[in-house]
């Protein structure tokens, strides 16, 4: 499908969607309660059928974070960008693992390192970091460590 | 190398595989549950080489990024920094000169050999076999030579720059890689003498590791990975770049979705690299190396993603730009970060010697995974 003809299938899947153009992909802006029916109808729904995530990743802007999700369709080779706002104290957002499972050690990256709690995720615990740095993100913008000089 | 680390409930027995284990080829730790022989659950415990590339890049302009890119997986580091280059290009709208990018595709294609030729070695010796490390070695080492004359580095070259190469090729490379496609071409039977047509190795690999399509797309496998469970998967063909649209080459695929299939699609890939490096290197077209850019770049706001084809699979660079000379968040979605997640789930009832096999076709290196 083109950008056009996906704009108009996920408008009528989730009418409260609001999209950016201008990219090279479109890109849709959602709400964390509206994503998983959506997560799972972009998997399931036969025109669609977006089977691979191929990138699972956060930013912190300081007033809020967004959690981004690049997927593609390896059957119609059409890609599709999702962003979910979330809030900086509480970051929570249900877990996509259940339908592509290469999200399970991507979403434990990305609880490690911006501390998103990914609801009802199988085993969500540290990937890379030691034990002990539960509650420290260092991929946060307010993140600073002197003694281990991340910044150059 | 293998350690006791205790018994789970069930009695169960918990063992290490690694930090420090040979044929993990870096400091991966594999927490394994093993019902006797056989294993019931591969718990990767990552971090041990994490640098922390993405927040470094953060402090890093524009120029200085993709150097650290080389870090990430060494083999490749050729790919990495064209995946750099290329999106910084994107975002300034740089045309680069015809020439960088033939001698691009090219570089690109010996990295992609030189690092298959290593994994074939090390693979073989994992499974016991020593002789083939030497043979892949002798050839490798040519490669690591021309690498050396033209970049001046053996293994983090730092050749490909935003806006076309670091300086220009030297008068022999034209001359080195031919005669390297010919002593590649004449020695390449003997890497099927040695190893793919032993039977002691073949019953190793067969059967062993099955990772069904399905499986592999929603685990996110790419490369050899996926393609030897004939998902079609190469960016080059995909989404092409430079100019992998107007060279001939065959996107290998088996179907047998075992270790052999993978070891099949990566020796096989080695001969679609040298078709690509012939239709090339009599043809790179004379003028500049390098498009004219300013001293200082600075991307435009807006978010940027470029797609490559290392050696492992896909490599992903993802900048969001907020218009200034360092990118505000880089993420590197990279390729044996997924291959390794699809570890536990191939190696679920199979046999602790199994997994030597499987690691080996899964091809990890080990600071791709941890960054």
């Amino acid at each position: 499908m083109t950008n056009e003809e996906l704009k108009l299938k996920i408008t009528t899947l989730l009418p409260e969607a609001v999209f950016e153009e201008g990219g090279e992909w479109l890109n849709v802006n959602v709400n964390a309660t509206a994503w998983p029916a959506l997560a799972t109808q972009l998997l399931h729904e036969p025109e669609l059928y977006f089977n691979y995530l191929f990138c699972l990743t956060c930013i912190d802007w300081k007033t809020h974070l967004t959690m981004v999700y690049h997927l593609d369709s390896t059957q119609y080779r059409h890609n599709l960008v999702i962003k979910i706002k979330l809030d900086t104290n509480k970051p929570e957002i249900e877990t996509v693992s259940n339908l592509w499972r290469t999200a399970e050690f991507h979403e434990r990256e990305v609880y490690e390192m911006f501390g998103v709690n990914f609801l009802n995720h199988p085993d969500l615990r540290l990937l890379i970091l030691p034990e002990g740095w539960e509650g420290k993100n260092p991929l946060r913008k307010d993140f600073d460590d002197p003694v281990n000089m991340i910044r150059l | 190398m293998f350690e006791e680390i205790g018994t789970t409930a069930e009695g169960d027995l918990q063992i290490n595989v690694g930090p420090q284990h040979p044929a993990t080829h870096g400091v991966l730790h594999l927490v394994l549950t093993l019902n006797g022989e056989t294993i019931k659950k591969v718990e990767p415990h990552l971090g041990y080489i994490h640098r922390s590339i993405e927040k470094m890049c953060e402090s890093l302009t524009y120029r200085q990024f993709s150097y650290v890119t080389s870090r990430m997986d060494y083999l490749s580091s050729h790919i990495n920094n064209n995946a750099c280059a290329l999106i910084v290009e994107k975002g300034l709208q740089v045309d680069v000169p015809e020439r960088a990018k033939v001698i691009r595709v090219i570089i690109d294609e010996l990295t992609r050999i030189a690092s298959h030729e290593l994994w074939w070695g090390a693979m073989a010796m994992d499974l016991g076999a020593f002789t083939p490390f030497f043979h892949a070695f002798r050839e490798r080492e040519t490669i690591n030579e021309i690498m050396e004359e033209t970049c001046g580095a053996r293994l983090t070259m730092n050749y490909i720059v935003p806006g076309g190469l670091m300086m220009d090729i030297h008068p022999n490379f034209q001359k080195k890689v031919k005669s390297f496609i010919q002593l590649f071409r004449s020695k390449f039977d003997e890497y099927n003498e040695l190893v793919t047509g032993n039977i002691i190795f073949q019953n190793r690999m067969k059967g062993v590791g099955v990772l069904s399509p399905e499986d592999a797309i929603s685990y996110g496998c790419t490369g050899p990975a996926a393609r030897g469970s004939g998902v079609k998967c190469d960016i080059r063909k995909l989404y092409p770049y430079e100019i992998y649209d107007k060279v001939q080459f065959d996107e290998v695929l088996e179907t047998g979705c075992d270790s052999f299939a993978r070891y099949m699609v990566r020796l096989k890939e080695m001969l679609e690299s040298i078709k690509i490096i012939e239709q090339l290197i009599d043809n790179i077209p004379e003028g500049e190396f390098q498009a004219k850019t300013k001293a200082v770049l600075k991307l435009p706001k807006g978010e940027f993603y470029q797609r490559v084809e290392t050696a492992r699979g896909e490599l992903g660079v993802y900048i969001v730009s907020e218009g200034g000379t360092t990118p505000y968040r880089i993420k590197y979605r990279s390729p044996g970060f997924s291959n390794l997640s699809a570890l536990d789930h191939m190696a679920r009832g199979s046999k602790l010697g199994d997994l030597i096999a499987m690691m080996g076709t899964l091809d990890l290196v080990i600071p791709d995974i941890d960054r």
